[in-house]
């Protein structure tokens, strides 16, 4: 049957049917739906929610050395955080089949950088296929499993957002149960202390040899000939971009990039007249050809920031198409992401802003603070920064903002990497207060359970995780909880714990508009009579409110009746609902 | 028709404008016609609000995911600024249907910025078959102003060879069953602009 699948859709498919049992990730864009999908459709399928994405590769690397096929899943800065797993994983090898799924994010829809993960398959020296659409995603995830087992090595399957969310037709097959391994002790293989992984890195060396010879015969790194004048090597979307820049050239598709299949690249390199490498971000396969001697154009004409596209790879190829560069459409008002109406993180920066505080920030919704009109956040580096660089901050800046120092991350960011730096800030004494803006949800990467929520990936009741219990227990004596679109008392929460000397924590507790639709409330009027054009409510940014004729004004469609503007109107002049007679 | 027979159609909108949906429904109508598909859009920041784009790329033997700038033969306009803000996409040739419905963005609600007076003007000036249709009244005369999706596909849909009973059950099959009559209302009227 065919049907239309996404290759984050297809990848979960691809497991099923290459009869995987245990699967584990930690959200992030663009491979969270990897999981979802696996939950959703395919609950023969452990899966689960891990609290980070080291986590995440260890319950798979475990479940795979107990026999079964596993997977993990996440996006490209999430591999940073298991890569201390992964590089020794590397060396142990597997028992059951083991595939690391990496979602690169070439051009940051929505990510922090945009690290090129290939360079991790060469530094830990483990296969890496690249699939170029849906139909790939799937086969290449199924056949990982076999590769793994066939080397004893993890396997990467490095998707990129294109590839993650881009749909397109599969085939789809039946379940086939994995192979049958048993656990059996082997401290030599699965002991890293130096003795025995001395052993292994021989082992890693000789199974390199191995890969490399793979490559050459791997059906899918194939010479696709066409005109012989212009020879492109490429592989992911970025060969569905030069095929439809150049669908007469011909080609070298990669589908198996790492250990690159030098030999096929030579014999193809000597059918062509011009060797060009298309590949996107860094020049992962160019710099091992030109080592090896090749003469091959690619970073000298395309951008090496980015994504690519059909058109960027043919005019830096030299072939335009003869259309016009984008028009100059002037200065057309920008549409940036914001935080949504009634979201609670924007009450928590309406009181970080009275009290002045200079925020070290972290990965969430709440980033979106940094932007006009909030403008509240002055850092965000990665997952569970916030703490670490605020303790660090607090030692050196000088003047009044060394006593406000104020950490914002996440719930699930802190669940995911926050809670060492805390310990960490206890134990040297560090004057910062930490502020977890728990909504409840991991929201960003659309709403996924967490430990603090009490549920599983599949919505079942576990114990929730107890901020102020584990902030006291770690040795936080000032811990308070607020709603933080209390306006007064949040404020008075952040000043009082700002005031503290020593490390402190507020808790900013209150649901994600998504993930409690019972406090969605009817929509707030104006009354233009008292309105003075203060502009006071717009300084908070919420979408729902603009300036019409100088008064404000709320929309009706979006407005989810939070009250935050009404609780900052010094005019009082916004009517809520039901309270308009008062008024 | 360009040299690779395929067809590209680009949706161009805000968050929450059910342009996800509609590329869905559009992409299952060609798969059922027998044609290689593929869509592309991107998750992520786009549900807070922000600019919306997806590609709908089908023919014969499609490659890239992306339809490459100048190429679109249709673009589907959500909103009047992200109409104007993507026909750098569209064909010399190509059709833009749009729907005249403005949504301010935060840099124009928070005073930073003017919403233009003159889109209209412009989107005319930069398209030689520019449809333009206030989706949005339609949406709300057809019983939702949710539909503004499904009317914009109707006016689509009269430029594209797929039968009305194929379009039916596209929709049928992925609109929420009790709203499927204000859909189809919705997809009815767009189709007579």
């Amino acid at each position: 049957m065919k049907t239309i699948l996404s290759g984050n859709g297809a990848v979960a498919r691809g497991v099923y049917e290459a009869g995987v049992e245990v699967a584990a990730a930690y959200p992030g864009t663009p491979s969270t739906e990897i999981l979802e999908e696996i939950a959703a459709n395919y609950s023969e399928i452990y899966a689960e929610w891990s609290v980070n994405e080291k986590v995440a590769f260890e319950v798979a690397f475990g479940a795979s050395l107990g026999g079964k096929r596993a997977l993990a899943t996440m996006k490209h800065v999430g591999v940073n955080v298991a890569s201390d797993a992964l590089m020794t994983a590397a060396y142990t090898g597997v028992n059951g089949g083991m595939v690391l799924v990496s979602a690169d994010d070439p051009g940051m829809h929505s990510s922090q950088n945009e690290q090129d993960n290939r360079y991790f398959a060469r530094m830990a020296k483990i296969p890496m296929l690249e699939p170029s659409d849906s139909q790939e995603s799937k086969d290449f995830a199924a056949l990982g499993f076999e590769l793994s087992e066939r080397f004893d090595t993890p396997v990467m399957l490095r998707m990129t957002t294109r590839i993650c969310h881009g749909r397109s037709i599969v085939e789809l097959g039946e379940r086939k149960a994995g192979p049958e391994f048993t656990y059996e002790k082997n401290p030599q293989k699965y002991v890293m202390i130096p003795a025995y992984a001395r052993m292994r890195h021989e082992v890693v060396e000789k199974r390199r040899l191995k890969l490399e010879a793979f490559a050459e015969e791997f059906p899918g790194n194939r010479i696709e000939m066409g005109d012989p004048s212009i020879g492109i090597i490429s592989s992911g979307v970025a060969y569905q971009y030069a095929r439809e820049a150049f669908p007469e050239a011909s080609f070298l598709k990669l589908g198996f990039s790492n250990p690159l299949p030098m030999r096929l690249i030579r014999d193809f390199a000597g059918k062509v007249e011009r060797l060009y490498v298309v590949e996107e971000l860094e020049p992962f396969i160019e710099e091992q050809l030109r080592a090896d001697g090749l003469e091959v154009h690619g970073k000298d004409l395309l951008p090496r920031t980015g994504e690519l596209s059909p058109e960027i790879v043919r005019q830096s190829l030299g072939k335009g198409n003869g259309k016009p560069a984008a028009a100059d459409l002037g200065d057309l008002p920008r549409r940036p992401p914001v935080l949504c109406p009634g979201c609670p993180h924007r009450g928590l920066f309406h009181a970080l802003k009275k009290a002045r505080a200079t925020v070290t920030g972290d990965i969430g919704c709440y980033t979106l603070s940094a932007l006009p009109p909030l403008q509240m956040m002055d850092t965000c580096v990665c997952m569970g920064a916030s703490i670490g660089v605020a303790q660090g901050l607090v030692r050196t800046i000088e003047g009044r903002q060394k006593d406000r120092i104020v950490a914002v991350l996440g719930d699930s960011t802190f669940i995911h990497s926050g809670i060492p730096s805390l310990v960490n800030a206890v134990y040297n004494k560090a004057n910062i207060t930490v502020v977890i803006a728990d909504n409840r949800t991991t929201a960003m990467t659309g709403q996924q359970e967490n430990p603090g929520t009490g549920q599983t990936l599949q919505g079942e009741a576990v114990p929730q995780l107890d901020f102020e219990g584990l902030s006291r227990s770690i040795g936080v004596s000032h811990v308070a909880t607020v709603d933080p679109l209390e306006v007064e008392a949040c404020e008075k929460v952040i000043r009082e714990a700002v005031a503290h000397q020593g490390p402190s924590v507020v808790i900013a507790r209150r649901a994600c508009i998504f993930v409690d639709r019972d406090q969605w409330q009817a929509p707030l009027t104006v009354d233009s009579a008292e309105c003075d054009n203060c502009k006071r409510c717009i300084r908070i940014g919420c979408p729902a409110i603009s300036m019409e004729d100088d008064t404000a004004h709320v929309d009706q469609n979006l407005c989810l009746g939070c009250e935050l503007c009404a609780d900052i109107c010094p005019q009082d002049a916004f009517l809520i609902p039901g309270e308009k007679e008062k008024a | 028709m360009k040299e690779n027979g395929n067809t590209d159609i680009l949706l161009a909108g805000v968050g929450g404008q059910g342009i996800v949906l509609s590329s869905s429904i559009l992409a299952n109508i060609c798969l059922a016609a027998g044609y290689d598909i593929k869509q592309s859009e991107v998750h992520g920041m786009a549900q807070r609000g922000g600019s919306v784009t997806s590609h709908v790329r089908f023919g014969k033997k499609v490659s890239s995911p992306t339809i490459a700038q100048g190429e679109a033969d249709y673009m589907l306009g959500f909103e009047l600024l992200e109409s104007l803000r993507w026909t750098d996409f569209l064909a010399p040739d190509g059709v833009a249907i749009i729907n005249t419905q403005k949504i301010d963005p935060i840099t124009v609600s928070s005073g930073a910025m003017e919403y233009p007076d003159d889109l209209k003007e412009r989107i005319q000036a930069r398209c030689k078959q520019p449809v333009l249709m206030d989706a949005f009244t339609i949406a709300q005369e057809a019983g939702s102003v949710r539909a503004v999706n499904i009317a914009l596909l109707g006016a689509l849909s009269k430029y594209l060879d797929f039968p009305l009973e194929v379009w039916e059950e596209g929709i049928r099959n992925r609109v929420p069953p009790k709203t499927f009559e204000t859909n189809w209302k919705a997809f009815s009227t767009g189709r007579e602009q």
